[in-house]
């Protein structure tokens, strides 16, 4: 369990990030979002120690996290970087060496994620020689080569083509499944939806919605209904307590305030005639985003 | 992945992250194309330059000179020409026109004449016949000096001009690495990991260590060179001078390094590396430029061999010229050593404050922050 408490950060006179608290449970793929420089790299730079706050703490399982809980850390930053010069293996050795692994875990690891990430045939080539899409999944290697407790990662998915999105994905699910805090931000919100477990929404350095997607749904956006009927559906406009967002002759799509008006609308429709669909929509991420940010 | 349970690691210590980052740092020295042709090139020119003055000093070939009659007697007296003997005065003046002898020397039957002998020259007064040839007055000697001027100068400028090329090369090399950790954002990964004063450290010592190497590589190469051509009396001379320029240099180094480190932090591109590090470039020309032009100025030299930046070259030649007193070097070694902690305190405050900082270059009052 990973909670950040009421973290305050300020670059000068700029306030970036403002009282952020929020939590990531074990187990829990925790996706995080935000408009470029709403704070998210600030946020996880001060959860991996790299920044310090100007107030507000990081807790591991309830207590301060220190220097030496960082090796525990599996972090992707977002601008990528590794020596160009050293071998991939190699390179990935001396990181989990530097994690405090042993030659031998260290070796063993390597390999085990080479293999793993489908890189196993490139172990010993410079790791300015691979292919743009090779050298991300070599970053990745990179953030879990020391058997890492947490995994915060910051844009893990861009750049990544299709094929290694997938294996990303299965080697993250892998890591919560296994009960690890698994933070991760990304533009890419249909991956964010098809991965997370619950969400953190941020902009301009304050944290606007937290919780899991299906909470947001319903405290951030209205009851939305389609229909289609025999008939035109003009009179749903008349409906108290109904607002019509999307209107073309017999098709409609509404929002209520209270469930009781669309059951008012739907036997109205049926008293007035045949109905062809009535369903209730489930906004996208990218609705409840804009509309949490907005 | 199935659920296996996660083995705990423990934390590296401070130490062993340092040893880590300079292990790195020395592997990828060695690795590096440009370093080890830089290294072989600068134990050639040490080596060469003790050949070639070995060779020259024992190669040392008497003046000729032409000698008619009564005056040869007076010529093999001085003892210090490679005699050719001619018939008459003209012969001998034909010999010095066409140049196969400095000059000719033949009696003078004159009265006024002292030594009894003139000396015939081409165009000028042969300063070195002359002076064979003349009458000196006896000399005493107050206060001898240990080692004759010329000899003193070009050790001088030697320990300069290593010290200048050690520092610059590595002090480079330093700032590349900084810069390149910063350019390729691998410093994030490295600053999640281990603590910014480990990452410093273990720069600066690895790329100490080598600096060092390289430097203990030479003064054994020049050692052995001034066995092997015979010129022990030399070696025994220098060798103090050596030793204690090797143990200022360690030291002289790291203070090096440390600044070459944080004044690369402060900017993120290669291009500007340069730039950045040029005041303490101009650290490092000083004491060079200072002995070639003050090599025999004892007050100069002195103040220099206080002075942290200077000293590495300073001490070593004014104990190389006995100008100094046993305690001298300890005093100066205890000041460069202090400095240079005071210099890797401030030094790794730069480097922290600067290292998460791309784009722009960071400036000093923001650097020194806390």
């Amino acid at each position: 369990m990973l909670d950040i408490m009421s973290v305050n950060k300020r670059y000068g006179t700029r306030q970036v990030l403002t009282d952020v608290s929020f939590s990531v449970g074990d187990g829990r793929m925790t996706g995080f979002v935000g408009a470029n420089g709403a704070g998210k790299t600030t946020t996880m730079r001060i959860i991996l120690g790299v920044l310090s706050p100007d107030s507000g703490t990081v807790l591991i399982d309830g207590t301060p996290v220190t220097a030496n809980d960082r090796r525990r850390f599996g972090y992707m930053p977002e601008e990528r970087g590794l020596y160009p010069k050293m071998k991939v293996a190699e390179h990935l050795v001396y990181l989990a060496r530097l994690h405090g692994l042993d030659p031998a875990s260290a070796r063993r690891n390597t390999s085990d994620l080479l293999e793993r990430l489908g890189l196993d045939a490139r172990a010993n080539d410079t790791v300015e020689s691979l292919s743009l899409g090779n050298q991300q999944r070599a970053q990745i290697a990179a953030a879990l080569v020391h058997d890492p407790e947490f995994l915060v990662l910051d844009e893990p998915f861009s750049g990544l083509d299709p094929l290694a999105v997938d294996v990303v994905t299965s080697v993250l699910s892998g890591y919560a499944a296994q009960g690890a805090p698994v933070l991760f931000s990304s533009h890419q919100l249909d991956i964010v939806e098809r991965l997370c477990d619950d969400l953190v929404i941020i902009a301009d350095g304050v944290i606007r919605a937290n919780g899991s997607p299906e909470t947001l749904r319903t405290q951030h956006s209205r009851e939305r209904f389609e229909i289609r009927t025999a008939g035109d559906t003009g009179w749903i406009r008349e409906v108290p307590g109904v607002t019509v967002v999307d209107f073309d002759g017999d098709y409609a799509i509404f929002e209520c305030e209270t469930d009781a008006a669309s059951q008012a609308v739907l036997q109205r429709a049926i008293g007035l005639g045949a109905v062809h669909a009535f369903a209730q929509q489930r906004p996208s991420l990218a609705t409840i985003f804009k509309e949490v940010i907005s | 992945m199935s659920n296996t349970i996660r083995p705990v690691h423990t934390a590296p210590t401070f130490m062993q992250g340092v040893w880590l980052v300079s292990n790195r740092e020395i592997k990828a020295r060695v690795r590096s194309k440009s370093f080890l042709i830089a290294t072989g090139i600068l134990l050639l020119i040490s080596m060469a330059s003790v050949i070639v003055g070995g060779i020259l000093s024992q190669s040392t070939t008497l003046t000729k000179v032409a000698a008619v009659g009564t005056a040869i007697s007076a010529v093999e007296q001085a003892d210090a020409f490679d005699i050719v003997k001619a018939n008459t005065i003209a012969d001998a003046e034909a010999l010095v026109r066409d140049g196969s002898v400095e000059a000719a020397v033949v009696a003078d039957a004159r009265a006024d004449s002292v030594l009894g002998i003139t000396v015939i020259a081409k165009t000028s007064a042969p300063s070195e016949v002359l002076s064979a040839l003349s009458v000196s007055p006896n000399v005493k000697i107050l206060d001898p000096a240990e080692q004759d001027g010329f000899l003193a100068y070009l050790v001088a400028i030697g320990f300069g001009i290593i010290f200048l090329m050690s520092a610059t090369t590595f002090g480079a090399t330093i700032a590349q690495s900084v810069v390149e950790e910063k350019q390729t954002r691998i410093v994030e990964i490295l600053m999640s990991t281990i603590s910014v004063r480990a990452l410093l450290a273990g720069k600066v010592l690895g790329n100490s260590l080598m600096a060092f190497a390289q430097i203990v590589a030479i003064g054994l190469l020049v050692s052995i060179g001034l066995a092997v051509t015979g010129q022990r009396v030399l070696l025994a001379d220098v060798g103090p001078a050596i030793v204690w320029f090797a143990v200022f240099f360690a030291f002289g180094f790291v203070l090096l390094a440390s600044l070459y480190a944080a004044t690369a932090s402060m900017v993120s591109r290669q291009e500007d590396v340069g730039s950045a590090t040029s005041p303490v470039l101009f650290l490092v020309m000083v004491p060079y430029f200072l002995v070639i032009f003050f090599n025999d100025n004892p007050l100069v030299l002195a103040i220099m061999s206080y002075v942290p930046f200077s000293a590495p070259v300073g001490m070593p030649v004014r104990i190389f010229l006995g100008e100094a007193q046993w305690w001298e070097p300890v005093l100066s070694l205890v000041v460069l050593a202090l400095s240079t902690m005071v210099v890797i305190v401030i030094g790794s405050r730069i480097y922290s404050n600067a290292l998460l900082r791309m784009g722009a270059r960071v400036s000093f009052r923001d650097a020194l922050k806390r």
